[in-house]
């Protein structure tokens, strides 16, 4: 009837799972408890889980990967501490769990804090830079959003019921395969990925119509923010490398569900076929995360530098240059597995070659800082800090770009350092420069600065304090995941790693001040015009927040950086002289399908993971009869009279009219 | 040179509303149904990725049959020859539907439909009937990685048409119910999208996995 679940699937001889979803389960239904006693629950319902606003969904997205930050974190704060104290001793943490936790911190990581933080700011941004009302497709969107969910949800249900993958955060065969990895820890690992991989696909898809397809009058390709571009870049590299990851764990899964050979060592499987599978995938995921932050900072260094951005065609060429050339390096996540000299030399030459269009970027930032106007405001004090630490995660990159050296380096911490500098670094800081950015256009009020710079600072000591010494620990020879060793000459380094990792801890519990005290003070805080930052870029062309029509009328653009051009021009004034012509706008109405059809998603995906057929039949059909329901629907669009859009287009430009009437200010 | 003319020296191929149009340098959002195809192009294009994955794969194991039988000795190329006429036939009404979708004849679209459905399952059951003797030969996915990576490419074709079995049934009861309404008519054409899609697919098995398969 339950297929392999029993009671037995609880953990209860283990404290720490136990505990802490204790904690976990607890929190969500006090907070379940708190909404439906206020009478939010059908707010949210109506507002929020149904909603098919781009500005909505990107806000969920978001949110929900800073959830996912707090969880990723605590499992990389039991593995610093497990390293710190387990020298020539077991530590705190038996093998079996350890290597669950290194295993979910990566997976969670990746996949559902970088992913859906960089999603959810395209989302968010991206049609109010184009100028336009929403994304191309925004029900598909609020899908996309909720299978991401569904699949965060399937990892960490795996706290309590059952266990998760032990195989690192990529399932790396023989290892996953059913001989070593008999439980449900692996088949966790493949379903949610499968199933939060449609998600992001469909995100891809979405955000790659929309760049090329929705943009408002004028708004050429060479006009496009940078933002858009790196958007563009990423995105294409979504539905270009998402569907080989999709494939590659399909493959996986009939080894281990159906018998199949595809990498077993039996009956002609080939193992080196996923690595090759999974890296074809794996490195330009690097890209699509990296890139979009590329984005961010063009767009904060250029704000906060009150300049354009230098070498803005340069810029796009270097962006679409990596789009193409990250899907030619994969090779080099296993220079040590037999490929031979010259085959590692080309993937080895490609690997540094990368590096070329991304250090015209670094340039770019600094020349559009030279001789700018610079105001170190949170957003930017972020973008320096990364330039700083990119600059040297990119460094020690080129290094294991080199294969000789890559032979010593393969696998050790030296690896783990680098990938944190670049992605941390890059990544990461680029995710909080958006937050802070783009927080008042989302809420219409301003984050507390204060609490912010606080936050930057310890995070970036914390930074420094926590990986410096891993790079140290792995050229002395200590390899990745080991959760214990007997090596004296480690230790320190391990001590001064946690030691960091406390810092770090402090910057993330800053931001989450911030966020509490910003919204306590939100009405000193208000951005009332919606141009809080002097920005450059069309989101800043409306209030804050949006209405959720974006723009009263669609902007008509002529040249690169629209809204400074319009500022430049007072073209504001004319718009105060002669109002415009107001029309009714039409705009998608919400649905349900998305919720539904992760509810559904998640029922199939937990009954997969337990081998419970009736289930995986029964969510399948309801995952398609919501797509039914959902087609037959006769209304898919309501009206928003011109009457109550000028009422709300009015009330802005009157905020707008008292800014631009202070000299010196616009 | 204005900018307009530098952005789009022949106006932009998808307004072509004359010199009115192309005078600005981008018109704006196009209408549903461009951006609709548009955004079911990519989403093949991110299928094709995918089954490229699978052809890979083949290629890769394609002489991993650890002692078992190997395609010379499994496939019945009169029976895909049968296979694959139905597929193209099928797409070949699918074509009709299209046109009877744009002139909005219920009678000839269902007909149409109606026939493609037919077809699809021909080549579906001929497929199936195919995999259920390989297996009761012993020549079972199991049996060795290069039957794996045949019964996966090729089942995923098929699992792909059965998606699109779904589809065409849904599409029709739609149209029965509700007519040719413009979001209908965006659906039918990505159906169609979707539908050739795969006959492109399937020729590149044919060609990949059957006759070249056949022949070494």
């Amino acid at each position: 009837m339950l297929g392999k679940l029993s009671w037995s699937a609880i953990p209860i001889d283990q404290p720490i799972p136990l505990i802490a979803a204790g904690v976990v389960l607890v929190v969500i239904l006090a907070v379940l408890a708190w909404v439906t006693l206020k009478g939010y629950m059908p707010y949210l319902w109506r507002e929020w889980i149904t909603s098919v606003d781009h500005k909505r969904i990107g806000i969920m997205y978001i949110l929900l990967a800073m959830v996912m930050l707090l969880r990723g974190g605590s499992d990389a704060l039991m593995i610093r501490v497990q390293q710190a104290i387990a020298y020539q001793s077991n530590g705190y943490l038996p093998p079996e769990h350890f290597n669950q936790i290194f295993s979910a911190h990566g997976t969670i990581m990746i996949f559902f804090v970088a992913m859906p933080f960089v999603i959810g700011l395209m989302n968010l941004v991206v049609p109010l830079q184009l100028g336009v009302r929403d994304v191309a497709f925004p029900t598909l969107n609020s899908v996309g959003f909720w299978l991401t969910a569904t699949g965060a949800l399937l990892v960490n249900v795996s706290l309590v019921i059952g266990e998760f993958a032990r195989t690192g955060w990529l399932p790396f065969p023989p290892l996953s395969e059913l001989t070593y990895s008999p439980g449900v820890g692996v088949d966790y690992y493949l379903w949610s990925l499968e199933i939060s991989g449609v998600g992001t696909l469909v995100a891809g898809i979405n955000l790659v119509t929309t760049v090329l397809k929705l943009r408002t009058k004028g708004m050429t390709y060479l006009r496009m923010p940078m933002f858009c571009w790196t958007t563009l870049a990423s995105s294409l590299l979504i539905v270009a490398a998402f569907p080989i990851l999709t494939a590659t764990l399909a493959m996986l899964i009939l080894d281990s569900y159906f018998g199949f050979h595809f990498f077993t060592n039996e009956a002609g499987g080939n193992v080196m076929m996923f690595m090759n599978l999974i890296w074809a995938w794996g490195h330009p995921e690097v890209y699509i995360l990296v890139l979009p932050a590329f984005g961010i900072y063009s767009e904060v260094v250029s704000t906060f530098s009150s300049k354009s951005l230098f070498g803005y065609r340069s810029m796009v060429l270097a962006t679409m240059a990596i789009c193409i050339i990250s899907f030619m390096v994969w090779l080099h996540h296993f220079f040590t597995m037999g490929a031979g000299p010259d085959v590692n030399a080309i993937f080895g030459i490609a690997s540094m070659i990368i590096a070329v269009p991304t250090g015209v970027k670094i340039y770019n930032w600094l020349f559009t800082m030279y001789g700018g106007r610079i105001r170190f405001a949170t957003p930017m004090l972020w973008s320096v800090g990364f330039m700083v630490t990119f600059i040297i995660g990119g460094l020690t990159g080129v290094l294991v770009a080199v294969p000789p050296a890559d032979f010593l380096l393969h696998n050790s911490l030296f690896l783990v350092a680098h990938f944190h500098n670049v992605i941390i670094g890059g990544v990461l800081f680029g995710a909080f420069a958006g937050l802070t950015y783009w927080f008042p256009k989302a809420f219409g009020f301003r984050l507390h600065e204060g609490l912010g710079k606080a936050a930057f600072w310890f995070s970036l000591i914390g930074f420094y304090v926590t990986f410096m010494p891993l790079y140290a620990a792995g050229l002395l020879g200590m390899t990745r995941r080991m959760q214990h060793y007997d090596v004296a000459a480690w230790r320190p380094w391990m001590i001064v790693a946690a030691i960091g990792f406390v810092f770090l801890t402090i910057g993330i519990v800053f931001q989450v001040l911030q966020i509490v005290v910003s919204i306590l003070q939100r009405e000193e805080l208000r951005d009332r015009t919606g141009d809080p930052w002097d920005g450059r870029s069309l989101e800043w062309a409306t209030s804050s927040p949006p209405p959720v029509f974006n723009f009263a009328i669609l902007p008509d653009v002529h040249g690169e950086e629209a809204y400074w051009a319009i500022k430049s021009r007072a073209k504001q004034r004319d718009l105060e002289k002669n109002e415009p012509h107001y029309e009714d706008i039409e705009m998608p109405r919400n649905s349900p399908t998305g919720f539904v059809c992760a509810f559904f998603a998640t029922v199939m995906g937990f009954a997969l993971i337990w081998h419970i057929w009736w289930m995986v039949a029964l969510g399948f059909v309801g995952a398609f009869a919501t797509f039914v329901v959902f087609a037959w629907r006769d209304h898919d669009e309501y009206v928003i009279p011109a009457a109550e859009v000028a009422r709300i287009d009015r009330a802005n430009m009157a905020e707008r009219r008292a800014l631009a009437s202070h000299p010196g200010s616009a | 040179m204005t900018d307009a003319a530098i952005a789009y020296p022949h106006g932009d191929p998808h307004h072509l509303r004359g010199m009115e149009a192309s005078r600005v340098a981008h018109a704006g959002p196009p209408s549903k149904r461009i951006v609709t195809g548009y955004g079911f192009w990519i989403f093949i294009l991110s299928d094709m990725v995918m089954f490229s994955a699978f052809f890979a794969t083949y290629a890769v194991l394609l002489g991993q049959t650890a002692g078992g039988p190997s395609g010379r000795e499994l496939f019945n190329l009169r029976n895909v020859a049968i296979e694959t006429g139905f597929l193209l036939a099928s797409s070949f009404t699918c074509g009709l539907a299209t046109i009877a979708a744009d002139l909005r004849n219920k009678t000839w679209f269902h007909l149409a439909m109606g026939v493609t459905c037919v077809f699809g399952l021909a080549f579906l059951a001929i497929e199936a009937r195919e995999f259920a003797d390989l297996v009761a030969r012993g020549a079972g996915p199991t049996r060795s990685a290069f039957l794996s990576a045949f019964f996966t490419l090729v089942g995923c074709h098929g699992l792909h048409v059965s998606a699109g079995e779904l589809w065409l049934l849904t599409m029709i009861a739609q149209v029965f119910a509700k007519g040719f309404r413009a979001d209908i008519q965006r659906r039918i054409l990505c159906f169609a999208l979707f539908w050739h899609a795969l006959d492109i697919i399937w020729i590149a098995v044919f060609t990949i996995v059957y006759l070249l398969g056949s022949a070494s």
